[in-house]
């Protein structure tokens, strides 16, 4: 069969192969070992596929996609599965493999562990998925695949008001595919000149202008569509619940991965295709997403629950994802894929912290803890690097990321983009508000509670699962260029040469 | 007398045929040979639901029957044959019902009851002639009424039997009126002859006011808002699996009744007339429905204002006035089919085992005791509310594609509107399923293994509901035809 001989297809059979080992296997043991396996075996091809890139554009390669494939599945609507990759899709799927395999580890002792990866496979199965389509039904369905398992490993194996948390999430993400469907079917009839067939694929749709006025129409709503898996204000709600709700792997996943569908969505789909409803709107979201990324900070501030800071911080990170994709040029777009590799390996390695620390002291609750760094340094350690790394140190992911996102906003000239520029900039320093906070009162204060003296330090899959999250983020803060030239490729494409701030590059 | 024309009936004879060897069976069988009527009656009916994808009636093409009365096209063809796979599966599930203690006397009437309102639905799906529709709605509404209240020994299933019948007569009523002015303003009940007067005579008053009489009429058939009013009290009343019928195979035929008789008679007034009746019929049903389906507790309740949104959405593939809307419509009721009966073989299988327990709190902690009923309960959940990969994903996304097939902003807001109402629809799917995997419970239901007819019949349906959307041979099919 053709399919077989795509590359990209394997990213879906492994975990469609891990889903099956899991249903047979009997034992814990068993379980572990099918999860560990796959993720590793995800890991080594999400790699093999980045060198074989990386060699296929030196030789001058030049296709806006590659490793493309279709195969027509509905054919009277022209459905296919069609699937390719550029630099910023395999950046997201080195990212899913590696967070995945962290959180294979981070949830060893996990209870009911069937089920449990079972529904975490099949969410990942999604993520993958909805990464390697270029075909806008196919990636709605992986799409959607990947947000339901959420309302079952929240609901399930989650904490605290869970319930709630889990029904929030599920309806607000849900509520946000409601509006992407629309916008996609909306693309859909009219992504060709009149009379010529209708298609699905972005693609081909992107050869074609989308007519402008429709494009006002659409734009919204893909935009939305996904800015509320985005966390874009106001629609951020659903995370910090969710996150503080969730067992500690899908914490990871959730916000290391799954929000990064929200921006590579919003790039993909409203930005790529709709470039002039872009331009023309983009100011409208610049000021919602520049509020994300102020309150989402300020509001980490004034959090106790180890958590609930870790997850509005997310909401702002995330928001400064969007808010440089909106800044249409390409330094600030390729900070925003920076930092959505930074934010997620990096949040990933923060929640999974968390659960390693809630798993000993049982709380979650900063005023109740403190002194850590003497009773588990493993710990303690890996935790202020994370920290150091959201606040933008030099050598570690979020420096590059951050910085690239501004010296790119502050291109734009304009006082609107000035303005919001500097507001953004100053989440920096909130940042390191509250980084700093949990640092000194968690990690190096007085030992609150004398049981906590008991307490072990990390374990061996513990810190493996650190250790991997923690290389990734100095890797990318060492070889920021490598990135950066694996992602700006893509912003080369004829399609963006529509967008003023693209056109003079 | 042309006696070729009956070969235009093949499937409407097979059904007296499978009916009356079901009816001799059981009259003539041996009190110890009357056992098997159940099952000789779903094989004898599966026989016939084989015998109806074969080429001799699959490619039977147009053809029409006493001087266009009655016709059928490949279309009406293969929703008869969805109709009949449904059917099958109802049987299937009703075996242990049936074949239970209180039922003794009267096994093999169910299943003859059960083809014969099916044949009263063929003939209303078939019919060109609202003289055929009529009879074809009363065959199918009398029969039914009866299983409504065959559960003899319980209150509520003779309330709801009472109920049926009077909506039904009064339903028929509405319709009838609605009827007597369209012959007044066209002389004729064929459609073919209807069409041309209605374009003639274009709105006026006397026509508007027979098309919303029309549409009341079947409206009551369909369960649309406002005319919905009985269909929570006899769901509840039914027999479970007599529920089952209504909600899938008695609504799916009228909807596809209800498609031809709006396009086939009333097609020239679409813009001006019936698309704006329909687009309010739409937000008021799968809004009230949905709204109304939160606060319920019996699951079969629930289940019952469930489908009366779901109906909302198969009104949008009406209100797509094409073929890819025809196509999307059949494809969702094929897919509903399946999925609602999932969800109506768990409930009957519980309620059969567990002491007729049917409140959705019995149902916490489901999975600990009965894993593979929970299971199959949530998949059925998730296709009901449209989550991929199951099949009704590809439903919900197939009929909002084929409605916003033409430009105006009007559809869109429509859409967006069912696109919010399956939000709220996903909300108490997943109470259901919250109340199975999530909830703790003091007393669960039993560990118990369900009867193999039960369990095949929820076998069908859990392969449908994986393969129906997945596999796209069917949604080309049905748009092909």
């Amino acid at each position: 069969m053709d399919i077989f001989h795509n590359i990209l297809i394997y990213f879906v059979i492994i975990p469609v192969v891990m889903l099956a080992g899991l249903g047979l296997s009997r034992n814990i043991k068993q379980i572990r070992a099918v999860a560990v396996a796959g993720s590793s075996v995800l890991i080594a091809l999400s790699i093999w596929l980045l060198v074989d890139y990386l060699g296929l554009r030196a030789a001058g390669n030049t296709d806006p996609m590659l490793y493309t494939g279709s195969w027509a599945w509905f054919k009277p609507l022209n459905i296919c599965l069609a699937v390719g990759v550029d630099g910023i899709s395999i950046a997201m799927l080195i990212l899913s493999s590696i967070i995945i395999f962290a959180g294979s580890f981070a949830s060893w002792k996990i209870e009911m562990p069937k089920e449990f990866f079972l529904w975490l496979i099949l969410l990942s199965t999604g993520v993958f998925g909805f990464f390697i389509s270029v075909d806008l039904f196919t990636m709605f369905m992986f799409y959607e695949v990947a947000l339901i398992p959420m309302y079952l490993l929240i609901g399930v194996w989650g904490s605290g008001n869970k319930n709630y948390s889990a029904m929030k999430l599920t309806l607000m993400l849900m509520g946000g595919s409601a509006f992407l469907m629309l916008g996609l079917i909306g693309i859909y009839y009219h992504s060709a000149p009149a009379g010529e067939p209708l298609t699905w694929n972005i693609l081909e749709i992107s050869k074609h202008t989308i007519d402008p006025g429709w494009q006002r129409f659409l734009f919204p709503m893909t935009f939305v569509g996904f800015g509320v898996l985005g966390a874009m204000f106001p629609f951020h709600t659903w995370s910090p619940d969710g996150h503080a709700s969730a067992p500690t792997a899908v914490s990871m996943l959730h916000a290391g991965v799954l929000m990064k569908l929200g921006g590579y969505g919003c790039f993909r789909v409203a930005i790529y295709l709709m470039p002039e409803a872009a331009n023309e709107l983009a100011w409208i979201f610049l000021i919602l997403t520049g509020v994300s990324v102020v309150y989402g900070a300020f509001s980490a501030c004034v959090q106790t629950d180890l958590k609930y800071i870790n997850a509005y911080s997310s909401v702002s990170h995330c928001g400064l994802v969007l808010f440089a994709i909106l800044m249409l040029n390409t330094t600030a777009m390729t900070g925003a894929i920076m930092q959505m590799l930074s934010h997620g390996l990096m949040t990933a390695l923060f929640f999974a912290l968390i659960g390693m620390i809630y798993g000993r002291t049982h709380t979650r609750d900063i005023r109740m803890m403190g002194g850590l760094m003497k009773i588990m340094p493993f710990l303690a350690v890996c935790y202020v690097v994370a920290g150091m790394a959201s606040l933008g140190l030099p050598g570690l992911s979020g420096f590059v990321a951050e910085m690239t996102i501004f010296v790119g906003s502050f291109e734009h000239a304009d006082m609107f983009h000035r303005a919001f520029t500097v507001a953004a900039c100053c989440s920096i320093v909130i940042t390191a508000v509250y980084i700093l906070r949990v640092v000194g009162k968690l990690l190096l204060g007085p030992v609150q509670d004398k049981h906590h003296l008991e307490l072990t330090d990390a374990t061996w899959w513990e810190r493996l699962s650190a250790i991997t999250l923690i290389v990734s983020v100095a890797a990318i803060g060492c070889f920021p260029n490598f990135f950066s030239d694996l992602i700006k490729f893509t912003f080369s494409h004829e399609i963006f040469k529509v967008i003023p701030g693209i056109a003079g590059l | 007398m042309d006696y070729s024309q009956f070969l235009a009936m093949k499937q409407e004879i097979g059904l007296l045929i499978a009916f009356l060897l079901v009816f001799f069976y059981d009259t003539f069988a041996t009190p110890k040979g009357s056992r098997y009527v159940p099952a000789f009656a779903c094989m004898v009916f599966g026989l016939f639901t084989i015998c109806g994808f074969c080429p001799c009636i699959i490619d039977m093409g147009d053809a029409q029957a006493f001087a266009g009365m009655y016709t059928t096209t490949p279309v009406i063809t293969a929703i008869k044959n969805i109709l009949n796979v449904g059917t099958l599966i109802v049987m299937i599930q009703a075996l242990s019902w049936a074949g239970s203690e209180q039922q003794v006397a009267r096994r093999g009437e169910i299943y003859q009851m059960l083809m014969l309102t099916l044949f009263g639905m063929y003939l209303m799906i078939s019919a060109r002639h609202f003289l055929v529709f009529i009879i074809g709605l009363e065959t199918a509404s009398l029969p039914l009424a009866a299983l409504v209240a065959f559960d003899k020994y319980r209150n509520e299933s003779h309330e709801a039997a009472g109920k049926y019948i009077l909506t039904a007569c009064f339903s028929s009523a509405v319709l009838m009126f609605g009827l007597s002015l369209v012959y007044g303003i066209a002389g004729s009940l064929y459609y073919a002859e209807i069409a041309p007067a209605v374009a003639f005579e274009g709105t006026s008053v006397s026509l508007i006011v027979a098309i919303a009489f029309v549409i009341a009429g079947i409206g009551f058939k369909l369960s649309l808002v406002p005319f919905h009013l009985w269909t929570a009290d006899v769901y509840q009343g039914a027999p479970t699996s007599v529920t089952s019928y209504l909600s899938v195979i008695s609504k799916g035929s009228a909807a596809m009744a209800f498609l031809i008789v709006l396009t086939q008679v009333f097609g020239a007034l679409y813009a001006s007339a019936w698309e704006w009746m329909l687009y309010a019929l739409i937000i008021l049903t799968i809004t009230v429905g949905n709204l109304f389906a939160i606060r319920q507790k019996n699951l079969k309740r629930f289940l019952a204002f469930s489908s009366i949104s779901q109906a909302g959405y198969i009104m949008l593939g009406v209100i797509a006035n094409n073929a890819m809307g025809t196509a999307a419509l059949m494809y969702y009721i094929l897919v509903y089919i399946f999925s609602n009966l999932a969800a109506f073989g768990v409930i009957a299988a519980i309620e059969n085992h567990a002491d007729g327990k049917v409140n959705m709190d019995d149902y916490n902690g489901l999975y600990k005791t009965n894993p593979r009923l929970a299971l199959t309960m949530m998949l059925a959940m998730f296709s009901l509310a449209g989550i991929p990969p199951f099949a009704g994903f590809f439903s919900k996304f197939f009929i909002f594609t084929s409605a916003i097939n033409q430009d105006s902003i009007a559809i869109y807001i429509l859409v967006l509107i069912a696109l919010i109402n399956t939000i709220i629809s996903l909300y108490y799917y997943l109470l259901v399923v919250k109340a199975m995997f999530i909830n703790d419970s003091d007393n669960p239901i039993n560990t118990f293994r369900s009867s193999c007819s039960e369990r095949l019949g929820l076998w069908i349906t859990v392969a449908g509901i994986l393969a129906l959307g997945v596999v796209s041979y069917f949604y080309d099919t049905l748009l092909t035809l």
